[in-house]
């Protein structure tokens, strides 16, 4: 890459690649990856994301590794981002709620109360 | 003729996706349509800032915002609205709270309240695709920097934002960036300083990891500025994610020929390469750090001569930390003075803090400079747990003080906080509660200090270690009134005479709790009892009257020395007490106390 323009041509097509796939026709799930999260256990709940959503062929859905969010304490956590631009943070997630929250959020569209980092208790 | 009504409608990236221009030209059309007349308005605006919700129209007078509107919807609104005065309710903005029109994460006041400038990626994008970092902007700043200005320019630029070093020091970063580029050398060096070591601080870690392309773009940006075309991250081997993701954004920017020669076609050549350290907190002084890349044992010298004229194999060198080189590309992106309208006069811009110790929301949070630690550590942090008092916070690790209760309501920033007798440091904030014993946090600092002292110079080599000793006296039970005295004057020998900023900084832990909290190091001396309960050779543990009979307390208990019946009072038998504590923690109605005033009561 050597231009300007072209700096702006990709980064229009990373955001289209981005948002689009998590804005506009399906889901976008980001599981907080950084040393804090992996200590946690995100590792087997980042697995469990990837294979669930193989192995019942969810093609509009993307998982991805992001970096801490900030809310240590409460980690894993993983963020739910959807086509209508709701975010939905679920947080002291294992692999077993992982699972949960495909068959429930993803699959059928119900957001689980009870793992929101808004209700946890602390 | 003045406007009658203004349309102000978001033309922000997210809303223009939402085609903000259509909205506006179905607005005219409308509005001509039902010939309302030349005296109402519509302007594109920048971002409103609620961008799940787009697209945006408010319209004055009345400040009405509509949100999440379709072309649809703009005939009613025009029609309602504009030509009746009737706001169309179904359509107005129903407020940040509403669980039913609001995206989950601002619902928090965690996140609310926070404004992320250095973290704006962190927790958002794929860290090990660089695609997404530049789907949110990255490299443009670069670009922008390398092809439209000069470096002189690139320094002006950074001096007018006001951007001070996040390592600590808050040594203003333009200027530091001008010393570098005026020293003349054929080779000159930027360095990132990534050996975060302070106890409880992993704001650094949390960048590298979650958004390690702003760190890479900021080096080159640098490098173009003082004129250097090699870089080099000094970050420590106990970081091991961090280091992996760095590579690999390394790899990726080379492979998109955003580091390397001749970048964007300007001629300027710029390489990045990772070096690690081996976990030595004095590393993360400057001068050491460059002996340890050098090969050398890390140890700080003499200073003059600055890197900038002498550092790394001799040559001018620029070392900036990780936090300050994030703050970099947002600040060419927007403008120096979109970052002076952040934060306050002196110190602009946002920090990030590590929260840590009592507090509910432990974690990492970035907040504009000015905001007090009560906001801080009561809204975002969510207070402290199990109904206890706040004590004290203690920031900047081991070099910082603490900041007591009467202070909570100082504005943060780095002035405020040394008149305070600690610093901003590198972020670490550790919360303590009235459990916490401020003698044995004393002793706790300068225990790391005494392990971490690289032995250089004698007053930090052997002065920390004879401080150290009067603490463990104390703590002990055996301290004097003029073992405080000694304390006092050692640690303000230890101050003046140390070479670098390890040993001129190690003192303050215990100067500062002496200063706060004299009377505890006075209980510990004359009274020998701890207040808080933690020095167990000072501490006796006593049952008080409110007292649920829960038994927890009794079956905590290590050594049996608590008995008592279910839903009635225990008792200690403090013959056999240990002073562990396990009772203290388990106890769910905070009955048990090692005050001595309640003593007193009890005897007396």
């Amino acid at each position: 890459m050597k231009t300007l323009e072209e700096l702006k041509k990709l980064r229009e097509e990373s955001y289209k690649k981005m948002y689009m796939r998590g804005m506009t026709q399906g889901i976008r799930v980001q599981v907080g990856y950084g040393t804090c999260g992996i200590a946690a256990g995100a590792k087997p709940v980042y697995d469990t994301f990837v294979s669930e959503v193989e192995s019942l062929k969810l093609n509009n859905v993307e998982v991805t590794k992001v970096g801490c969010m900030g809310e240590c304490a409460f980690e894993p956590i993983v963020e739910i981002v959807e086509s209508n631009g709701s975010k939905t943070i679920y947080c002291l997630v294992t692999d077993r709620i992982a699972s949960e929250i495909v068959e429930e959020h993803i699959v059928k569209g119900n957001r689980i109360d009870k793992y929101l980092l808004s209700k946890i208790k602390r | 003729m003045l406007d009658k009504m203004h349309i102000l409608i978001c033309g922000g990236p997210e809303c223009r996706n939402s085609k903000s221009k259509q909205i506006r030209d179905k607005f005219n059309e409308e509005i001509k349509r039902l010939n309302l007349g030349d005296d109402i308005k519509t302007i594109l605006t920048g971002c409103f800032g609620l961008c799940a919700l787009g697209p945006h129209v408010l319209i004055y007078p009345g400040e009405k915002l509509y949100s999440g509107i379709t072309l649809d919807d703009i005939p009613e609104i025009v029609e309602q609205h504009i030509a009746k005065g009737k706001p169309v309710e179904r359509l107005l903005f129903k407020g940040v709270f509403d669980r039913t029109k609001f995206k989950n994460r601002s619902e928090l006041t965690f996140f609310a309240k926070q404004e992320r400038v250095a973290l704006r990626n962190c927790g958002i994008i794929n860290p090990l695709d660089i695609n997404e970092y530049i789907a949110r902007d990255g490299y443009e700043a670069l670009g922008k920097v390398v092809t439209e200005l000069t470096p002189q320019e690139t320094i002006d630029e950074m001096k007018k934002s006001g951007l001070r070093g996040r390592g600590g020091g808050g040594f203003p970063t333009g200027l530091k960036w001008e010393f570098a580029s005026k020293s003349v050398s054929d080779q000159k060096y930027v360095i990132c300083n990534a050996d975060e070591g302070d106890p409880g601080a992993f704001m650094d870690r949390a960048v590298l990891e979650g958004d390690p392309h702003s760190v890479l773009e900021a080096m080159a940006i640098c490098g173009y500025a003082i004129g250097a075309n090699t870089g080099y991250i000094y970050i420590r081997a106990e970081y091991p994610v961090a280091v992996e993701r760095l590579q690999i954004a390394i790899d990726q920017a080379r492979e998109l020929e955003l580091l390397g020669k001749n970048i964007f076609n300007s001629g300027f050549d710029f390489d990045i390469e990772i070096r690690l350290g081996a976990g030595a907190f004095v590393c993360g002084e400057e001068t050491a750090l460059i002996a340890s890349i050098e090969g050398e044992r890390g140890m700080p010298r003499k200073k003059p001569p600055y890197p900038a004229v002498k550092g790394l194999f001799g040559q001018p060198t620029n070392v900036n930390n990780v936090e300050t080189f994030a703050n970099v590309p947002p600040i060419f992106l927007k403008g120096s003075d979109w970052f002076r309208s952040i934060g306050t006069e002196k110190s602009p811009g946002t920090k990030v803090f590590a929260l840590g110790g009592k507090i509910a929301n432990t974690g990492l949070l970035e907040v504009p400079m000015g905001t007090t630690l009560r906001e801080v550590i009561y809204e975002i942090g969510g207070g402290i747990p199990n109904k206890r008092k706040f004590k004290a916070a203690q920031t900047g690790g081991p070099s910082g003080g603490c900041i007591t209760e009467e202070s909570l309501d100082t504005p943060i920033d780095f002035d405020n906080l040394v008149k305070l007798g600690s610093m901003m440091g590198s972020g670490g904030m550790i919360v303590m509660d009235e459990d916490n014993c401020m003698v044995d946090v004393a002793r706790f600092y300068l225990e790391f200090t005494v392990e971490e002292s690289c032995g250089k110079c004698t007053p930090c080599r052997e002065g920390t270690k004879r401080m150290l000793d009067i603490l463990n006296r104390i703590c002990e039970g055996n301290g004097t009134l003029e073992d405080l005295d000694v304390l006092e004057r050692l640690a303000n020998m230890i101050k003046d005479s140390s070479l670098c900023g390890l040993g001129q900084t190690a003192p303050n832990p215990v100067l500062s709790t002496l200063k706060h909290f004299r009377d505890e190091y006075e209980a510990h001396v004359i009274d020998k009892v701890c207040p808080a309960g933690v020095c167990s050779n000072l501490t006796k543990d006593l049952v008080l009257d409110n007292c649920i009979g829960c038994t927890k307390c009794a079956r905590n208990c290590p050594v049996d020395a608590i008995t008592g019946k279910v839903k009635e009072k225990h008792y200690i038998n403090t013959d056999i007490c240990i002073s562990c504590g396990a009772c203290k923690a388990a106890c769910p109605v905070n009955a048990i106390s090692t005050k001595p005033e309640d003593w007193e009561a009890y005897n007396g």
